[in-house]
C-alpha cells in the first residue's frame, strides 16, 4: 500500500519512479488489459456482457437501454471488428494495441472506431454498478480532493466535460503518468485516453445513443443521475490500484 | 425618452427573423415547421419531429444567441483571444441553427409533395450526374450510413462548376465547410437524436424512409436559382 501523506501542501504520493516512462506506460496498458481479461485476439473477439443483469440499474438506466446499448450497439461493434480484422496481423495483438496502431497518430484507420468502441463499452459497463453514486472514500478520495480541491469540484468538472462534448464522445476521468495527476478529459466519437497514454479510470458515455431512450434530448439530467446513482467507486479505486501495481 | 426606448424594443422582439437587441445585435428564433409534427408519419414519428424542432433546434438557437452577445462583447472589448475560443461554440450552435433550418424545408407531408421525385433540371442533372434517383438514393444512404457519430449528409451544388455533389458533414458544420462554393440542396441529419426513438440503432431504415417525405420541390428551386 503506497503511504498518503495529504499534508497542507501536499506531499506528492510516492510512485515508484518510472525510467522512460513512455515504455512503461504501454506496458502497464498492457498488464492492466490482462487483468481486465482483453488477452491477446485469437480467432474471434467475444461480447462480453455487462457484471449485472440488464435491468439492474434501473430506473436510472432502463433495460431497454441495455437491451439496445449493449445488445445491438456493442455487440456490431465486436462483430463488424471481427470482420474487419479477420486474416490481418491485427488478429495478433491486445485489443489495447490495436487500438493505438489504428489509431495511427490521429490519422485514423478502419478498424479504429470499431476496436476502442468495443474497449470503451466494457470500460463503461464496468463503471457503472447497481445501488452506485455517491462519493468514494480513502486515498482515492484524497486524490481527488488533491487534485480537483474537492469532490464537489470533480463531479461539477466532470459533468460539465460531458456535458459540453459536442457530438458524440466520452469524458473521463484519467491519470496522467505525466504530471502524476488525476485529470479529467472529454474525447469526441471513438476516441479514449488510451491514445493520448493516459490512464482511464472512469468514463461515461455521451453518444446520444446511451441516453436518448431514457432521457431524450436531457443530458445533464442523464449526468446527474449518473453521479448520484451509477459510478462505481469500486471499479474506480481497483483502476487505480492497478496503477500502481502495474508501476515496477 | 426611457419610455420610448421600450416601445422600440418591443417592436423590434417581434420580428420573424431575427431581434434587433439593444445595441443593434441580430439575434435569432426558433422558425415555424411549415406543417405539423405528425404530417410526416410513419415515415418521422410526431414526437421525433416535436423534441427535434422544441428541444434540440431551440437549444442550438438559444446557445448561438448566447455566443453571439458574449462574441459582441469581446469584439467591443478588444479581446482577441476571447473571440477566438468562442469560434467553437459559434459553429456548434450557429451551424445546429443553420443545418436545421434547412431541414424543416426539406421534407414535406406526402400530401404536399413529399417524395415526389424531381423533374426538369434538377432531375435531369441527377440523371446525368449520377445514372439515376435510384443510384444517387443509395449513394447517400451508404454514406450516410457509415458515417460515423454525429453529423450530416448532403446533396450539394457547386455553384461554380455547376455540379451536383454528394458530402458529408461532422458534428454540425454546415455544407460550406466542405467547399466554399458548396450550396445545400437537400441535408438528412443523421445524428442518433433524428431517428433513435423510433428507428433506434436502425439508421438504415431511417434513411430508406425519410426519402418519401423528401421535398424535391425545394431543392429544385434553389438548384433552379444557382442554375438558370
Amino acid at each position: 500500500m503506497v503511504a498518503t501523506a495529504v499534508t497542507g501542501i501536499a506531499t506528492p504520493l510516492k510512485f515508484p519512479l518510472f525510467s522512460g516512462f513512455q515504455r512503461s506506460s504501454r506496458s502497464l496498458q498492457l498488464r492492466m488489459s490482462q487483468k481486465a481479461g482483453h488477452g491477446v485476439i485469437t480467432g474471434k473477439l467475444e461480447l462480453r456482457p455487462p457484471p449485472y443483469p440488464l435491468d439492474a440499474l434501473e430506473p436510472h438506466m432502463s433495460r431497454s437501454t441495455f437491451e439496445y446499448h449493449w445488445g445491438k450497439h456493442h455487440r456490431a461493434y465486436v462483430d463488424n471488428l471481427n470482420k474487419q480484422i479477420a486474416g490481418t496481423e491485427l488478429t495478433g495483438k491486445t485489443l489495447e494495441d490495436v487500438i493505438v496502431a489504428t489509431y495511427n497518430s490521429g490519422n485514423l484507420l478502419p478498424p479504429f472506431n470499431n476496436a476502442a468502441q468495443v474497449w470503451n463499452h466494457d470500460f463503461f459497463w464496468e463503471s457503472m454498478k447497481p445501488g452506485g453514486g455517491g462519493k468514494p472514500s480513502g486515498e482515492l478520495l484524497d486524490l481527488i480532493n488533491r487534485d480537483f480541491g474537492s469532490f464537489e469540484e470533480f463531479a461539477k468538472e466532470f459533468k460539465t466535460a460531458a456535458a459540453t462534448q459536442f457530438g458524440s464522445g466520452w469524458a473521463w476521468l484519467v491519470y496522467k503518468d505525466e504530471d502524476k495527476k488525476l485529470a479529467v478529459v472529454q474525447s469526441p466519437n471513438a476516441v479514449n485516453p488510451l491514445v493520448w497514454d493516459y490512464v482511464p479510470l472512469l468514463t461515461v458515455d455521451v453518444w446520444e445513443h446511451a441516453y436518448y431512450l431514457d432521457y431524450q434530448n436531457r443530458r445533464p439530467d442523464y449526468l446527474s443521475i449518473f453521479m448520484e446513482n451509477l459510478v462505481s467507486w469500486d471499479a474506480v479505486t481497483s483502476r487505480l490500484e492497478s496503477v500502481k501495481a502495474g508501476s515496477a | 425618452m426611457a419610455l420610448r426606448t421600450l416601445l422600440t424594443r418591443k417592436i423590434l422582439a417581434n420580428s420573424p427573423l431575427g431581434t434587433l437587441g439593444f445595441r443593434g445585435l441580430q439575434t435569432f428564433s426558433l422558425p415555424d415547421l411549415p406543417y405539423d409534427y405528425g404530417a410526416l408519419e410513419p415515415a418521422i414519428s410526431g414526437d421525433i419531429m416535436q423534441l427535434h424542432h422544441q428541444k434540440h433546434h431551440q437549444t442550438y438557437i438559444t446557445n448561438y444567441n448566447k455566443a453571439l452577445e458574449q462574441l459582441d462583447d469581446a469584439v467591443a472589448k478588444g479581446d482577441a483571444p476571447a473571440v477566438v475560443k468562442l469560434q467553437s461554440a459559434i459553429k456548434f450552435n450557429g451551424g445546429g441553427h443553420v443545418n436545421h433550418s434547412i431541414f424543416w424545408k426539406n421534407l414535406a407531408p406526402v400530401r404536399e409533395g413529399g417524395g415526389e421525385p424531381p423533374k426538369s433540371s434538377l432531375g435531369w442533372a441527377i440523371d446525368n450526374h449520377f445514372g439515376s434517383l435510384e443510384v444517387l438514393i443509395q449513394k447517400m444512404n451508404a454514406e450516410g450510413a457509415a458515417l460515423q457519430g454525429s453529423g450530416w449528409i448532403w446533396l450539394g451544388l457547386d455553384k461554380e462548376l455547376k455540379r451536383l455533389v454528394v458530402e458529408t458533414t461532422a458534428n454540425q458544420d454546415p455544407l460550406v465547410t466542405k467547399g466554399p462554393n458548396l450550396v445545400p440542396l437537400l441535408g438528412i441529419d443523421v445524428w442518433e437524436h433524428a431517428y433513435y426513438l423510433q428507428y433506434k440503432n436502425v439508421r438504415p431504415d431511417y434513411l430508406k424512409n425519410i426519402w418519401k417525405v423528401m421535398n424535391w420541390k425545394y431543392a429544385s428551386d434553389v438548384f433552379d436559382k444557382e442554375c438558370p
